[in-house]
Order: C-alpha cells, then sequence, then structure tokens
C-alpha cells in the first residue's frame, strides 16, 4: 500500500512539473506571438508611409515638370507622330 | 470568599437568558453561512469579475480605414499612425522650464500649454494632436511626468488640391466630413474589434482571454478619377481662371462608354492635408453641388426637342431676320446678324432668335420633357453629398417669352456635371447614362431619350459649332474631330442680370466620330475682359481633351493638319 502511494505521489510530482513546463513554454510562445504581431503592424504601417511617399514624389504635376525641365521633354507635334493600328503593327512584327 | 460562593451568584439565572445567548450565536452563524453560499455558489460571477478585473483587461482594436485609390490603383487617401499628446493635469508635475520646453518641441506658445494643463475639472486634455512620430519621440525624450502619447490615425491626401473636392476630408477623430469620405464613411471606417488579455505585472500581455472581437478594416475604394486626367484638368483650369482673372471655374471629365468620372476639378480650392483651412465657401465641389444658368450650351436640347417631334429637320431653314425677336413686352437679339439660317446653323452661329423660334414650334410639354428626360431638375445621382437638382419649372407655369429663353439655357438652372451628362445622349447614340464616381466593372445599361438619328444629326451639328464658321473653333485639336457647343451667359444678380458678369462654358466630345470622352469646363466671372464661351473655355476644353485622348491612347479620326483659326475680327459672336 504504502508503495503505491510512493509510486502515485512521484506520478503526480512528474505531471505537476509537466503542467508548469508546458505553460511556462506557452506563455513564451505567446510572448513571441505578440512581438511578431506587432512587428506585422509596424512593417504595415512602413508600408503606409512608404507609399505615401512614393505617391508624393510620383505626382503627376511633379512628373511634368521634372520631364519638361531636367530631362528637356516636350509633347510631340501631332504631325510628327506615326500611329500604327494594333493589327497592323501586329502583322508587321509577324512578318519581321 | 471564594468566587463560587459569592452571594451575587447564588440567585439562579433563568435558562431562558442562555437559550437566548445560544440562539443569537446560532443565528450570526446562519447568516455567516448564507451569505457565503450566497457568494460562493448563488452568485459567484461577481467576485470572480472582480478578482479578473485586477489581471485581466479589454484593449480596443481600432480598424485601419480604407485607403481611396484611383483608377489604375494610385493612392489618393492614405491613412497612417500619428501620435497625440495628452495629459491628466493632475498628475502632471512640470516647473516652467519644463512646460517651455514642451511648447517649443510642439511649437506652440508656452502660455497655450500651461492654459491647457490648468483646465480644472478635466481629469484628460489633449495638448496636441496629430503630431509627427519624430516629434512624439523628442517629447517622450523631455521625460516629463504625466504627459502621455496615444496613437491616432491621419488622413493624407498625396494629391492635395488637386483632388480635394472630390475626396472631401475628415473629421480629426477620422470620420468622414465631406466628399467620397463622407459618402462612402461605412465602406471605408471598418468596425474596431476589442480583445480581453491577461496582463502580467510588467503590464506585458501573457494570455487572451475569450470574448475576443476582431477588428475590420475598411475597405479600400477604387473610384472612376484617373489622377493623370484629374491633374491636368486641375492645372488647365487653374491657368484659365489666372489668365482671365476668374472668380472661379469647374471641369468636367466622363467616359463616354461607361459614364465614368475621370475627372472633377473646382476652383477655387483647398488643401486638404491642412486642418486650419477647413472650412469656408473654397470646400463647396461646384461642379456638383452649384448651379447656374448655363445659356447656349443648352440649345443642342431644344433642338433635339424639334427633331424628335419632327417639326424640323437640319436643314429646314429659320427666318432670324431682322437679328431680333419681340415677344410681350421683352426683346430677343442675336449678337451676329443674319436673315435666314438653317437649324444646323442656329446651332453653329449660336443664334438665340433661331432656337426661340424653334421652341416656340414645340409644345411647352414637349420641351419640358426633354429637359426631365435629359435628367435636368432631378439629382444626377452619383452618391455625392448635396448634389443640386437644378430648376425647371413645371410647364403649366411657362409664359411664351419664358419657353423662348429656356430654349436658349436662360431661366433654367443646372450644374456643369448634369449637363455634362445630357451630353451622353449626342455622345451615346440618343441614351443618357447614369454616372459613377466609382470604378465600374461594367458599363451600366443607358436610358433610350433620342432616336439615333435625332443624336446623329444633333451630334454633326456640333461638329459644325467647333469649326471656323462656328462659334467655338479654339475647340478644335489637331488629329481628332470634336463636337460642342460654347455657353455664355449673364450671371443672375438681385432677381435680374448682372450686364457685365457671365459665366463662360463649353461642352463637347471627342472623337467626333466615335465619341469617347465628355469634357464640360466652366470658368466663373472672367475679369480680363473676354468673355465668350468660344474665347476662355473653348481652349480650356481643346487642351484637357487633347491630353486626355492622349493619355488613354485614344486613335486620331482625323488627318493631322494644323487648326484653323478664324481670322481676328472674324469671329463669329455669340449671342448672349
Amino acid at each position: 500500500m504504502a508503495r503505491l502511494n510512493l509510486l502515485l505521489l512521484a506520478l503526480l510530482t512528474v505531471c505537476a512539473l509537466g503542467l508548469v513546463t508546458s505553460q511556462h513554454k506557452a506563455r513564451k510562445l505567446f510572448a513571441d506571438l505578440e512581438r511578431e504581431q506587432a512587428r506585422a503592424k509596424a512593417l504595415n504601417v512602413e508600408a503606409g508611409q512608404l507609399e505615401l511617399e512614393t505617391r508624393t514624389w510620383a505626382l503627376p504635376s511633379r512628373i511634368d515638370k521634372l520631364a519638361r525641365e531636367r530631362l528637356e521633354m516636350s509633347t510631340p507635334d501631332p504631325r510628327r507622330v506615326h500611329i500604327l493600328p494594333v493589327e497592323r503593327a501586329a502583322r508587321s512584327a509577324e512578318a519581321r | 470568599m471564594k468566587f463560587a460562593e459569592s452571594p451575587v451568584l447564588a440567585p439562579p439565572l433563568p435558562l431562558w437568558r442562555a437559550r437566548m445567548v445560544l440562539v443569537l450565536i446560532a443565528g450570526a452563524l446562519m447568516t455567516l453561512i448564507g451569505r457565503a453560499l450566497y457568494l460562493q455558489v448563488l452568485d459567484y460571477g461577481f467576485l470572480q469579475a472582480k478578482g479578473e478585473s485586477r489581471y485581466s483587461r479589454v484593449l480596443e482594436v481600432p480598424a485601419n480605414r480604407g485607403r481611396i485609390l484611383d483608377r489604375n490603383g494610385e493612392a489618393l487617401a492614405i491613412s497612417t499612425p500619428v501620435k497625440s499628446i495628452w495629459a491628466i493635469p493632475e498628475d502632471v508635475v512640470a516647473s516652467r522650464r519644463d512646460t517651455d520646453r514642451l511648447a517649443a518641441v510642439l511649437e506652440m506658445p508656452g502660455d497655450e500649454v500651461r492654459k491647457r494643463l490648468a483646465e480644472d475639472g478635466r481629469d484628460f486634455v489633449f495638448i496636441k494632436r496629430q503630431i509627427s512620430p519624430e516629434v512624439a519621440e523628442r517629447v517622450a525624450a523631455l521625460g516629463i511626468a504625466g504627459i502621455h502619447q496615444s496613437e491616432e490615425y491621419r488622413r493624407y491626401y498625396p494629391n492635395g488640391d488637386v483632388t480635394a473636392h472630390v475626396l472631401g476630408f475628415t473629421d480629426v477623430d477620422g470620420h468622414g466630413q465631406e466628399g467620397v469620405e463622407l459618402a462612402y464613411d461605412g465602406l471605408l471606417a471598418g468596425r474596431a474589434g476589442s480583445r480581453r488579455v491577461i496582463k502580467d505585472r510588467r503590464g506585458e500581455i501573457v494570455e487572451d482571454l475569450e470574448g475576443n472581437q476582431p477588428a475590420q478594416n475598411g475597405r479600400d475604394l477604387v473610384l472612376a478619377l484617373d489622377s493623370r486626367i484629374q491633374s491636368l484638368a486641375f492645372r488647365r483650369l487653374r491657368d484659365a481662371v489666372l489668365q482671365h482673372r476668374a472668380k472661379g471655374g469647374g471641369i468636367v471629365v466622363l467616359d463616354v462608354r461607361t459614364g465614368e468620372v475621370l475627372a472633377l476639378a473646382n476652383l477655387p480650392t483647398y488643401n486638404p492635408n491642412n486642418r486650419s483651412q477647413l472650412s469656408g465657401s473654397a470646400l463647396r465641389n461646384r461642379a456638383v453641388v452649384d448651379i447656374f444658368e448655363p445659356g447656349s450650351t443648352l440649345k443642342p436640347l431644344t433642338i433635339a426637342a424639334a427633331l424628335e417631334a419632327g417639326k424640323v429637320t437640319p436643314n429646314t431653314r429659320i427666318s432670324t431676320a431682322p437679328g431680333s425677336l419681340t415677344i410681350g413686352p421683352a426683346t430677343i437679339r442675336d449678337a451676329h446678324r443674319s436673315t435666314e439660317l438653317t437649324v444646323a446653323q442656329v446651332i453653329q452661329k449660336s443664334s438665340n432668335v433661331g432656337a426661340a423660334k424653334i421652341a416656340l414650334m414645340l409644345p411647352r410639354e414637349e420641351l419640358w420633357d426633354m429637359f426631365e428626360h435629359s435628367g435636368l431638375g432631378q439629382e444626377p445621382d452619383i452618391g455625392f453629398p448635396g448634389e443640386a437638382s437644378g430648376k425647371v419649372r413645371p410647364y403649366k407655369t411657362w409664359r411664351p417669352i419664358e419657353q423662348a429663353t429656356m430654349s436658349y439655357g436662360h431661366g433654367i438652372s443646372v450644374s456643369l456635371i448634369q449637363l455634362a451628362r445630357a451630353y451622353t445622349m449626342f455622345a451615346r447614340d440618343g441614351d443618357l447614362i447614369p454616372l459613377s464616381l466609382v470604378k465600374l466593372d461594367s458599363p451600366p445599361r443607358g436610358v433610350r431619350v433620342i432616336s439615333p438619328e435625332t443624336a446623329h444629326a444633333v451630334r454633326a451639328m456640333l461638329e459644325l459649332a467647333t469649326q471656323v464658321d462656328g462659334t467655338g473653333p479654339r475647340a478644335q485639336i489637331m488629329g481628332y474631330r470634336v463636337a460642342g457647343k460654347t455657353g455664355t451667359a449673364h450671371k443672375p444678380e438681385n432677381g435680374g442680370y448682372a450686364p457685365d458678369k457671365y459665366f463662360s462654358s463649353f461642352v463637347g466630345f471627342a472623337p467626333a466620330s466615335h465619341p469617347r470622352l465628355i469634357v464640360a469646363a466652366l470658368v466663373d466671372e472672367p475679369t480680363d475682359g473676354e468673355y465668350y464661351g468660344g474665347t476662355v473655355a473653348a481652349p480650356v476644353f481643346a487642351d484637357v481633351m487633347a491630353g486626355a485622348l492622349h493619355i488613354l491612347g485614344v486613335p486620331p479620326d482625323a488627318p493631322m493638319k494644323p487648326i484653323e483659326l478664324p481670322r481676328p475680327g472674324t469671329e463669329i459672336r455669340e449671342s448672349v
């Protein structure tokens, strides 16, 4: 009888320690998860800010100004534009 | 004497006293047991909640407001987190020097900061809202006790004043206040969620409890707007308003095939990123919420009604001699004298007398029907807050002179977007299409208003009007056939018309062989001497139309010949 009790006591102790360990692990994993989620959120925020920045740099009015002033581009005179209909362009590409 | 032998103890105590004490003690015990039973078994939730509240917290999970995108996926409005600085005045321990330093970082007067901190009876004050994360870090570095920070979302509009009127703006708490931000607030806002968590001694989250409600982020809204065309239209309109020293203006670009609004801009405008500017009349989206008397741009509707009724054909001759028409006490005049014009020439030369005579051939009911069916007098229903419906009086109250003046757009009011929409029936073989601010997956179905034959006939007349002997030759574009109509109208003032204030407008479409875009331009009160729609608004139309056709890659339908303008002095003056 006493031996059985001792065995059960040992078993109980092992179980209790196992519970403590797994609880601890769960908490640690949870903390990791939280951290990663916070990082995901921060990256999301940064993506938004970068998009905002991109849009500001790429404003049509700014592009227009840079193209005209720095690259000295201009809209071509319509008389110097040659329009190729899609079908004919495809056919000539095929022929080549 | 021994205690037990004391004579005081001698008289026997009555038995009931001992019993009563016993009953009282038992009663008290029962009360305690009862209370314990109540707390532990019957009402256990209360104590459990009390206990939980020591370590569990409910956190709010804010929802992101959706972005607003243009039709090509370029962001027009984005929310990004910023910091707000707040304090619990009672907790603040700060010397005068501290508050001065705080004020310097926040770029506000020191007294202002101290005033906010001194507000009595408030346990929470914002010191400054929506500051950049960099400034917030410098505030944190000051390390003043009782000054806290929290995260808020702020809305940014990269295009600023260019898209201001369409997008509108949100208030400081992120609720839509104007424009699309207000109209689609439900879709954009999303719903904040909540989480119940257990926090440890250090305030870190250890565990999620049940009952979490995830936040529903707002959805992105894709508008029909094309930011390249929008930018082009805005800049060209601004140039015209500056050049002609005008009070304001508006421009609308529509896709003929889908009814989508590709560009919509107004002047004066404002910068939605600057909160201090968000009031006053510059906020009004004039093209949608304001009405004006359109003048001659309405004549094509009159002609269409007459063609439809079979009263005239494009070649019917109308006598316009002697250049004026008297109805009762009023006289209608033509600026460009002529004796006889065909119906097509009435449009081309914009003759008021001709239009009035044609209108008077029709029963007033039929003219009214045409105005109603082309969407005048009704809200255009594009989903914008405060759309104007315009004014078309019931035909039963029309007198002949009013019927005559309405034929050329006086005594009737429309918004610019209504006018642009009415022209979809000429550009689209007779059907009127619903407009949309939001990008569409498939084109909606139009409503037949006039027959395709009538639409083609009016289109041909509008094309004549933009040629060298029409009123709008400056609307021409090299390489494209253009159709459109000028409008010049006196502004109503004090119940009459101001003799020297005008609305100059132009509405038209291109390429005329297969219309793709409608552009409606309006300049309000040009004051540099020029005021005809053909000289003020038509060039705006031409430049915006040419640029937009270019951007969309629409193939030309006319030879690349230099456009022909009338020699100075031979321009066809429009009747006003």
